[in-house]
C-alpha cells in the first residue's frame, strides 16, 4: 500500500498514543481513511505502562487500568479496515508543500495528507542540580518503562523528586516492583497530586517531604546518593538542613512539556503558556491549529491526563473527518459530546490550571511563535 | 535484575535472545529494549559525553532524548531505549558523535 513516491492520504495521524488512537477511531467511524505513524514498535503510547486504574466517568473507561485501555484500543484500531498503521515509523519532517516525511526501518516514506492530526504527546522535564547528568538520574516515565514494560527492576532504592500524580503513582508502582523508596520530595508546601495517591504511599510507609528539594546527586560513575534540604517560605534552601539520602536512582517527576516540533515545522502559531506546560499551538473549537487542515490532540495541546487526551483525540478525529465531508449529519453532535466530556473532566480542582491556561491561549496578545524552523523566507 | 513476582503484571520470558555489548554476551527477552536488557545485566553507564567525557545513562526511555545513543551493528546514534535486540546483534558504546554510514 505504501509506495516509493508520494503517498496520498485523507487523514494522517502522527503518534499512536491515547490521543492519536482515539482520533483514528473517531475519523474512521465517520468513514474517513486514516494512516497512523507510530515511532515505537507498538501502539498505545504511554498507556502500555499505566498499571493504575483511571479516574473520570465510564465513557473514559474509568476504573480500568491504563494498560488494559491501551490493549483494547490497539485491537480495535488494528481490526479497522479504514485505518493503516505504520509502526517503527518516526515522522521526521513536515515540508512546505504539505508532504510529511517518515522514516520506517531505514526507508524514507513520503505522505501527502489532506488533513493531519498531530498527537505527539509530551516529553519529561529536566531539573538543574549538580550531578544531574550521572547515570541513575532518570525521568519517572523511564523508570515506569523499565519496570512495567520490560519487567526490569530499575533500582534498589529511589529518591523521588516531585509529588504530582506521576511522582506519587510511580513511587507506588516502584514499591509494587519490590523497590525501596527513600522519600518523595516536593518543593511546594503541599502535595501536588491527588490525595488518594498520596495517602496510598504514606500508608506504605514512604515519607512525603513537602518544602524539600534535591541539592545534588553524587557518585563516582553513577548515582550513589543524593543530598536534600528544606526550603523556607520563599522557596530558598535553609542552610544546615541538608540530609544525605542513600539511593541508586533519582527519579525526576517534575512535569512534562508538549512536543510541538512538528507543529512548528507546519508553521502553526505557538504560544508559551505556563499553565499548559510549555509552547502550545493556538487552536479553534475543533482543535484545528492556525495552519489549515492541521489538528492537534492530547498532551501537545497542554499537558493533562490520558483521559482528556482520548477525548481530545475523538474531537479532532470527528472534526478532521467532517472537514472532508464524512458524517456531516452525525459529526456536530459527536463533537459537542466530546467537548462536554472535556468540560466535565476539567471541572475538578486540577482542571482549574488547564482552564486558566486555555483562557490565556485564547486571549489576544502574548508572544506568538511561528516559523521556528525556517532558516530564511 | 528482573522482576519475578508482580501483583498486576506478568512478564513473558519464553524466548531468549543473545547479543553482545562491547564484546560481552548479554541475554535479553521479548519486551526488553537493548537499554532494558543492559540494565537487567547491571550495566547502566551507556556512554560518555562528547565534550566532558562524563558518564551518561538513560533518561527518557521512550525515544525522545539522546542520552542512550549507541552504535548498533555499525550504525551510530541509535536510541537503544526503543531498539530491540536481535540474535547476534553487535552493540557498542559510541565514542564521539558518530559518522554517516552507507549500506
Amino acid at each position: 500500500m505504501i509506495n516509493p513516491g508520494i503517498n496520498n492520504a485523507e487523514i494522517l495521524i502522527i503518534g499512536g498514543g491515547p490521543a492519536g488512537l482515539c482520533a483514528a477511531k473517531a475519523a474512521a467511524e465517520l468513514g474517513a481513511h486514516v494512516i497512523i505513524c507510530e515511532r515505537d514498535r507498538f501502539l498505545g503510547g504511554q498507556l502500555v505502562k499505566q498499571t493504575h486504574k483511571f479516574f473520570g466517568s465510564e465513557k473514559q473507561s474509568a476504573g480500568k487500568r491504563g494498560i488494559w485501555i491501551g490493549e483494547n484500543l490497539t485491537k480495535e484500531i488494528e481490526e479497522n479496515e479504514n485505518i493503516v498503521v505504520l509502526k517503527n515509523a518516526a515522522v521526521v519532517g513536515y515540508y512546505e508543500d504539505g508532504v510529511v516525511g517518515v522514516m520506517q526501518n531505514n526507508t524514507f516514506i513520503k505522505i501527502k495528507p489532506e488533513k493531519t492530526i498531530i498527537a505527539t504527546g509530551a516529553a519529561e522535564k529536566f531539573l538543574v542540580f549538580p550531578g544531574n547528568s550521572l547515570p541513575g538520574v532518570y525521568g519517572a516515565g523511564a523508570v515506569q518503562t523499565l519496570m512495567n514494560v520490560s519487567g526490569v527492576k530499575p533500582a534498589n532504592r529511589v529518591l523521588m523528586v516531585g509529588s504530582g500524580n506521576i511522582g506519587l503513582i510511580v513511587a507506588y508502582q516502584l514499591k509494587q516492583a519490590g523497590v525501596e523508596i527513600a522519600a518523595v520530595v516536593e518543593a511546594a508546601p503541599q502535595v501536588g497530586g491527588f490525595l488518594v495517591h498520596a495517602s496510598k504511599i504514606r500508608r506504605g510507609g514512604i515519607p512525603v517531604l513537602t518544602r524539600h528539594t534535591i541539592v545534588k546527586a553524587y557518585g563516582k560513575d553513577q548515582v550513589e546518593g543524593a543530598v536534600i534540604c528544606k526550603l523556607d517560605e520563599t522557596g530558598n534552601p535553609i542552610p544546615g538542613t541538608e540530609q544525605d539520602i542513600e539511593c541508586d536512582v533519582i527519579c525526576l517527576a517534575v512535569g512534562l512539556t508538549p512536543l510541538t516540533e512538528i507543529c512548528a515545522q507546519a508553521e502553526c502559531d505557538l504560544k508559551y503558556i505556563k499553565e499548559l506546560s510549555g509552547h502550545v499551538p493556538i487552536v479553534d473549537e475543533n482543535l484545528q491549529t492556525t495552519t489549515n487542515g492541521v489538528y492537534v490532540a492530547g498532551d501537545i495541546t497542554g499537558v493533562e491526563e490520558a483521559s482528556s487526551a482520548m477525548v481530545e483525540g475523538r474531537l479532532a478525529g470527528y472534526a478532521a473527518a467532517e472537514s472532508l465531508n464524512y458524517g456531516l449529519e452525525k459529526a456536530p453532535a459527536l463533537k459537542e459530546e466530546a467537548r462536554e466530556e472535556l468540560r466535565e473532566l476539567r471541572a475538578g480542582p486540577m482542571g482549574l490550571t488547564i482552564l486558566k491556561g486555555m483562557e490565556k491561549l485564547n486571549a489576544e496578545g502574548g508572544h506568538v511563535h511561528a516559523n521556528l524552523n525556517r532558516y530564511s523566507e | 535484575m528482573r522482576i519475578k513476582d508482580h501483583p498486576i503484571l506478568d512478564f513473558e520470558r519464553n524466548e531468549k535472545i543473545t547479543f553482545t555489548y562491547n564484546g560481552q554476551s548479554i541475554e535479553a527477552y521479548a519486551n526488553e529494549s537493548i537499554a532494558a536488557a543492559l540494565h537487567a545485566s547491571g550495566i547502566r553507564v551507556f556512554g560518555h559525553g562528547v565534550k566532558l567525557h562524563q558518564p551518561r545513562g538513560l533518561f527518557c526511555a521512550i525515544g525522545n532524548c539522546s542520552s542512550c545513543f549507541m552504535t548498533v551493528d555499525g550504525v551510530p546514534n541509535v536510541r537503544i531505549c526503543t531498539t530491540y535486540p536481535e540474535e547476534g546483534m553487535v552493540v557498542e558504546e559510541q565514542v564521539g558523535r558518530g559518522v554517516a554510514w552507507s549500506d
